[in-house]
């Protein structure tokens, strides 16, 4: 489904990824972890499409496309979503509003007629019940005022809603907060199927007890050092990010 | 609401849709002004003697006057002489129905998507439409007629109310008042009279249409409202004009008169035809626009969406007289390109207990410049006045401009005036989330605009409303990325 090779990224001249390879297939479940300033939002951003990001080498295929090739825009109607580390506030825009919007848009990307009212609602009815979201939070401006948790569960839901084939989720931070975890980990748990798959970007492991991955890989310095199963997260940890460094000098 | 979005889709590629002439043929007066054309303006309207002599005292004030300057906007000066005063679409015959109208000129409204035909009964809404500078064709007034309302053009009015019209025209908004107004009662052709006795509540939305559409002609209309004693009228005014490559002149004069415990909510949605994207042609709008609340708890509310016109001159005031009255000003103005709007209220609170609201937003783009002006002002007398201002600026790139000028007058310690301001950029965090979620660049823009106007969008009569957010969405095509 995903195929990155040897991707090269960075910002302002500056390169951050450095090399990276990473092979997702349909039904997986990847984590990536690494210690602060390791690349794992880059990674995230560069694979959305984010423009400050300058891509200096390297190929990701998504489903047959050159990924890198297409509009932010386009990647999400091909079935790419990113739920952010720290969803941006649209006032005056109620999530339900932004939502359609979007759902529509990627139906007329794919060729698909738009949903009436109708059609949206029990859609947004049948997805609500799925993450467990209040409607209330659906109506207010988006993400505006929205605590820590709300905005998490506002992201799994708009993940729910569009239904994506890979959802990158951005947990860099959230590892402080368990209540976000737990919100994040449920969503993912509830669109799981075999057909689709999802790389979590976290610091820390213990996202990892909520979400068991099929795959861990440990990103440090701009590369992937280490892959290995769910055991990998646990030896991190144990022994924290320390033993890179060690390990990195010796090689 | 909701449906509003999927015509943004739609609509947001498109450009000035309304900017098509049409080949009616036209009765003109000659270029250029002077007493005798005012002469012909007034004889080719029949006007009684007080009519015309009004006009003439205009006229020679005006001669008097100069332009004002203290507007933040900048524009080649006007030939005065230069425009055409008078044109009328020429009918043979006067009218007996709606039937009888010109095939050409009912095709006009068809474009507009104005319906002529009271048998399609236009979401319920009576229309006056007014073409360069005559009414063509007023609706249901049979209908509003036997609730005691009259609504009807300006002209008419002048032949069957003149008792009404003369009591009114220029009370609120007097010949000498400024530059623009004193040319507007020299040389104004048509416009709308809406009269509500009292105790009704009119049960419709009363609507005009003006369209410019001959070359080199000056619109000039005058409205004048009148809601007596308890009762309750909710008007919208809607207007376009063809593409051309030279500037065409609009100065309009609105006055509202609310008695005791009258409403009047009075809804625009401007879309004169703005220039190209070199700031070649569009419409210069000087608008002077004034309401009184003479009565007790009376109430004026102006909603404005304005997006069209290369210059943008406007100020909706409300004189708060009767006690416990209310003034509202709820406005958004978008500039694109080489647009310029100075726009704003005037909040002039005289009786005991009166409250007024501003809610200005503006959006500019392009090269444009956006600036808001409102004078809140409270008299020695008005005990207890209270005022709030919110006045919001977004931005769409870096090369236009956004301005507040909010001037206060309080001559009474009782009152509580309030203002706000704010001003935000359209942040490329917000539209590349929006990408994100499969939302291309030009709707990520139209989504986050008319939630940023959304207080003002609110307030707008729903079948503008829509209307109002696609013109939103036209207006800022192409403004980022
Ligand atoms: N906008 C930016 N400008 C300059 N440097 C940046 C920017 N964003 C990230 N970096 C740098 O790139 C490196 C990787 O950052 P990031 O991808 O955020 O890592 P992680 O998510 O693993 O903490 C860090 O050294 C960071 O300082």
């Amino acid at each position: 489904m995903l195929q990155i090779k040897d991707l090269h990224a960075g910002i302002e001249g500056k390169e951050i990824l450095k090399g990276i390879n990473l092979t997702i297939r349909p039904g997986e479940v990847h984590a990536i972890m690494g210690p602060n300033g390791s690349g794992k939002s880059t990674l995230a951003s560069v694979l959305a499409g984010r423009e400050d990001y300058e891509v200096t080498g390297g190929s990701v295929e998504f489903l047959g496309k050159d990924l890198l090739e297409l509009a932010p825009e386009a990647r999400a109607g091909e079935g790419l979503f990113l739920a952010f580390q720290y969803p941006v506030e649209i006032p005056g825009l109620s999530t339900i509003n932004f939502m359609k919007t979007a759902v529509n848009e990627v139906r007329k990307y794919r060729g698909q007629e738009a949903l009436d009212a109708a059609e949206f609602l029990k859609l947004m009815k049948e997805k609500m019940s799925l993450v467990n979201i209040d409607k209330n939070l659906l109506t207010r401006s988006l993400n505006e005022g929205f605590s820590g948790g709300e905005k998490k569960r506002n992201e799994v839901f708009q993940m729910a809603m569009l239904e994506p084939k890979l959802a990158i989720l951005d947990e860099t931070d959230s590892g402080l907060d368990i209540d976000a975890i737990r919100i994040a980990a449920a969503g993912v748990n509830a669109i799981r199927s075999k057909e689709n798959a999802t790389l979590v970007i976290t610091h820390y492991q213990r996202l990892l007890d909520y979400i068991v991955p099929d795959f861990v890989h440990v990103l440090y310095n701009g590369r992937i050092v280490k892959s290995g199963g769910k055991e990998l997260a646990l030896e991190l940890e144990e022994t924290g990010y320390s033993f890179l460094k060690n390990e990195m000098n010796i090689a | 609401m909701n449906d509003g979005l999927s015509t943004i889709e739609q609509q947001i590629t498109s450009d000035y849709k309304y900017g098509f002439t049409s080949d009616l043929e036209a009765d003109q007066a000659p270029k250029g002004l002077n007493e005798d054309i005012i002469r012909f303006i007034s004889g080719k309207k029949n006007e009684p003697e007080w009519m015309l002599e009004w006009r003439l005292k205009a006229y020679r004030h005006w001669l008097k006057m100069e332009v004002p300057e203290w507007a933040n906007i900048k524009y080649p000066a006007i030939d005065f002489q230069d425009i055409i005063y008078y044109s009328a679409p020429k009918q043979t015959k006067k009218l007996n129905s709606l039937d009888e109208i010109d095939p050409e000129l009912r095709r006009t409204f068809e474009k507009l998507g104005i319906s002529l035909d009271e048998q399609k009964r236009l979401s319920g809404v009576a229309v006056d439409a007014v073409i360069d500078s005559v009414s063509v064709a007023t609706t249901f007034r049979e209908q509003l007629g036997e609730l005691g309302i009259i609504f009807c053009s300006m002209s008419e009015a002048i032949q069957e109310h003149p008792e009404l019209v003369k009591k009114y025209i220029g009370s609120v908004v007097p010949m000498t008042d400024n530059f623009y107004s004193a040319l507007n009662s020299a040389v104004f052709t048509d416009g709308s009279f809406c009269y509500i006795p009292k105790g009704v509540r009119c049960p419709m939305e009363l609507s005009t249409y003006f369209r410019i559409n001959a070359q080199n002609t000056g619109q000039f209309e005058r409205t004048l409202i009148v809601a007596e004693e308890g009762s309750y009228v909710s008007y919208l005014e809607g207007c376009t004009a063809p593409m051309r490559d030279e500037n065409q002149l609009h100065a309009a004069v609105v006055e509202l008169i609310a008695m005791d415990h009258a409403e009047i909510k009075y809804s625009t949605v401007q879309n004169w035809y703005p220039g190209d994207k070199e700031g070649k042609g569009g419409i210069y709008n000087f608008v002077t626009k004034r309401g009184i609340c003479a009565g007790v708890h009376s109430k004026i509310s102006w909603t404005q969406v304005e997006t069209g016109s290369a210059v943008t001159w406007k100020y909706p005031s409300c004189i708060l007289k009767g006690d416990h009255s209310v003034g509202e000003f709820y406005s958004v103005a978008v500039t694109n390109h080489h647009q310029q709007a100075d726009t704003g209220t005037k909040m002039i609170h005289l009786g005991k207990n009166t409250r007024s609201r501003i809610v200005s937003k503006g959006i500019s783009a392009g090269v444009s410049h956006n600036s808001y002006r409102g004078l809140v002002s409270v008299a020695k007398n008005a005990t207890n006045a209270r005022n709030f201002s919110q006045c919001d600026s977004l931005l769409l790139g870096d090369r236009c401009g956004a301005h507040t000028f909010p001037y206060i007058e309080v001559k009474n310690n009782t009152a509580q005036v309030e203002h706000e301001a704010t001003t935000s950029k359209i942040g490329e965090d917000q539209i590349f989330y929006c990408n994100q979620r499969g939302i291309d660049t030009e709707t990520a823009v139209a989504l986050i605009v008319n939630g940023f106007a959304k207080e003002v969008m609110n307030q707008l009569p729903m079948e503008f409303a829509v209307e109002a957010q696609k013109l939103l969405a036209i207006t800022l095509e192409g403004s980022v990325g």
